[in-house]
């Protein structure tokens, strides 16, 4: 460390230049920590789902609606354990950027069959009772300020009720938490009651969006999910059952491959980077010719020499990208807001760093090479 | 002439530009005392930065002996070479080549970083050195604010502070003027009378030249008599 004044005097040589390049870094890092968090943040949602959950929808359609009757007729597949369903509301709160998915779930298997949320036994009891009780995500309440026994409206934009209209009102009985991370953003949602919803709702009675089925082995989940669909081969509504995993991941596919997406913004970004930054080291090393020879006279090795020059980029880079990544974990909590659930996961901040090291290498290690090959007769004479 | 701390035996040296083969010095035979100051002097393109650079390990020798304090340095490697300079030589040049970036005291503390001392006697060194040529009070200052004799004191107190065997020295006040010059030249006299620094010293100037116990003079590569004081 005792090397540590030489190598921060040479990175603020030029004062100017070493800022404009640290900022182009800074703001590299800080599109990579958010961007990277969104990657991360859907990639997680969907390897949550455990491999014993089974997904059934519409065969041609996710919006395929199915018949309730097909309930009993799954639960008697066997190796299912547990069936539960739940229905698309799609409804709007107080304005149209608010956007949170509101579900109406079978409440009476539904909490069994996402067992990674965490609700409270007041709460189940209480929705229960109260056929217009519903359960919100931790976030989401703290967001629009909504507490237990609150009476919400949500304005439906899918499903009018009997009498035409489209304000329906909610009973808030308690909050949804995760156990972990990614049950924490799957819990910001609202849940309500399906049988208030069937009852209401002014058209679809006796249909539901889909059925989540447990099954008892995993290991057979694929001969499960085969034996469910045969059951309703030929008929008017044919079904397609996966694994929860595996429709997330058709439905990423369907939005567009957004993690590619996201990777080829980054590329291209620090493809351009890597010149630019890597033009600010040459040309540093190359003004600084002079100064290398003398310590190298002084009996600085070649290798030290090297060192030198790597240390430098290497504290530009990582400098650079902490100060980037620092304001996106900064900045996350207020995009959280829009993106319930978005955080900003440790696995980014060391990826970054990552690529700090490997884009200070790249771009310190020509310069670096230099000056370890530079031959002091040679510079000295040269002034 | 008492025990010879620098001697150089046959040296030739030659530099190839593409076909063309440039003799810089021819067969050269040199003894330099222990506590001599020599001022080397000659025309311009005469070898003398080629010598010093071979005295001071910078370059080898194309054929002949180079042997400082008892060690062959021709037949040294690059690596072990720059080791080798950080113990024994002290570089003193005409433009100063201080690090711009770094004030007095890192910039007399750079040799020492070289070495396994602890911080606290690195500083304490480098006040001495900077005590020994006169900028005691100049530490924190960065090369920019200082004259050029002081950028060349601190100069001389960083080739000083690891105490080298020999001080080389390249027109040492080739860019100052005649009264900062002798400052100067007192100054290496001082060290070389005071501390028994021995020192080899290019220069143009024969006034400068007046200042050492020798003087050698260099044309083509060859060195003349030298004419004592
Ligand atoms: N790296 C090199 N490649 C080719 N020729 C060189 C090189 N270095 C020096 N020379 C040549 O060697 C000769 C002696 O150069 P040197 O620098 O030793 O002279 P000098 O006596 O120090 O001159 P000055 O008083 O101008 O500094 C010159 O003719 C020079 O052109
Ligand atoms: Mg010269």
């Amino acid at each position: 460390m005792k090397y540590f004044p030489l190598i921060w005097s040479a990175l603020w040589r030029k004062k100017p230049r070493t800022i404009y390049t640290m900022l182009s870094i800074v703001v590299a890092f800080l599109l990579f920590g958010m961007l990277q968090a969104v990657a991360v943040g859907m990639s997680k949602s969907f390897e949550i789902s455990g491999a014993d959950r089974l997904f059934t929808a519409g065969k041609f359609s996710f919006t395929e609606i199915l018949p309730l009757g097909y309930y009993s007729r799954i639960k008697s597949t066997p190796g299912v354990q547990l069936v539960s369903h739940a229905s698309w509301f799609g409804g709007v709160y107080q304005d149209e950027r608010n956007m949170f998915p509101q579900l109406a779930v079978d409440h009476e298997t539904y909490l069994e069959m996402y067992d990674e949320f965490i609700v409270d036994e007041a709460a189940r009891k209480e929705w229960a009772r109260n056929k217009t009780g519903a359960l919100v995500g931790k976030g989401l309440a703290q967001k629009f300020g909504w507490k237990v026994g609150d009476r919400i409206p949500i304005q439906a934009s899918i499903w009018p009720k009997r009498d035409g209209r489209n304000d329906w009102e909610f009973d808030i009985v308690g909050l949804l938490d995760g156990k972990d991370e990614n049950a924490k953003a799957q819990a910001e949602v609202l849940l309500f009651r399906f049988d208030y919803f069937d009852e209401a709702r002014q058209f679809g009675q006796g249909y539901v969006g889909w059925y989540l089925e447990k099954v008892s082995d995993p290991a057979q989940a694929g001969s499960v999910a085969a034996a469910i669909d045969r059951q309703f081969a030929n008929s008017p509504k044919e079904t397609r059952t996966d694994s929860e995993k595996a429709f997330n991941q058709a439905f990423m596919k369907q939005l567009g491959d957004i993690q590619l997406i996201i990777q080829s913004i980054l590329g291209a970004v620090f493809f351009t980077l890597l010149f630019l930054t890597g033009n600010t080291m040459m040309q540093s090393v190359r003004e600084r010719i002079p100064e290398l020879a003398v310590l190298k006279t002084i009996g600085f090795s070649d290798r030290s020499v090297l060192a030198l020059v790597l240390s430098e980029s290497l504290l530009l880079c990582v400098i650079a990208a902490l100060a980037g990544l620092g304001i996106a974990t900064f900045l996350m909590p207020g995009l959280a807001a829009k993106m319930p659930g978005l955080y900003m996961p440790p696995e980014v901040w060391a990826m970054g760093l990552g690529v700090a090291g490997l884009l200070a290498f790249i771009v310190g290690f020509p310069p670096a090479w230099r000056a370890m090959r530079l031959d002091i007769v040679h510079a000295l004479s040269a002034r | 002439m008492g025990e010879a701390i620098v001697s150089l035996r046959g040296v030739l040296k030659h530099y190839t530009r593409g076909k063309q083969t440039v003799e810089v010095l021819e067969s050269l035979d040199l003894d330099i005392a222990r506590g001599d100051f020599l001022a080397l002097m000659g025309p311009s393109g005469s070898g003398k930065t080629t010598l010093l650079n071979l005295i001071g390990g910078l370059d080898r020798p194309s054929a002949g002996s180079v042997s400082v304090a008892g060690e062959r340095i021709d037949q040294l490697s690059s690596g072990q070479l720059a080791q080798w300079r950080a113990r024994h030589i002290g570089f003193v040049f005409q433009f100063y080549n201080l690090m711009p970036m770094l004030n007095a005291e890192r910039n007399v503390e750079l040799p020492l970083l070289l070495t396994r001392l602890p911080a606290a006697d690195r500083l304490r060194r480098v006040r001495v050195a900077l005590e020994i040529v006169g900028l005691a009070e100049r530490g924190g200052h960065k090369p920019s604010e200082l004259s050029g004799g002081q950028a060349q004191r601190v100069a001389i107190a960083r080739a000083l502070v690891a105490d080298p065997t020999l001080l080389v020295c390249d027109e040492p006040t080739g860019d100052l003027d005649r009264k900062t010059a002798d400052e100067i030249l007192h100054l290496l006299q001082t060290l070389n009378r005071e501390y028994g620094k021995t020192i080899v010293m290019v220069t143009h100037d024969p006034k400068a030249a007046e200042f050492a116990t020798h003087q050698l003079h260099m044309d083509k590569g060859r060195i003349g008599t030298g004419e004592p004081l």
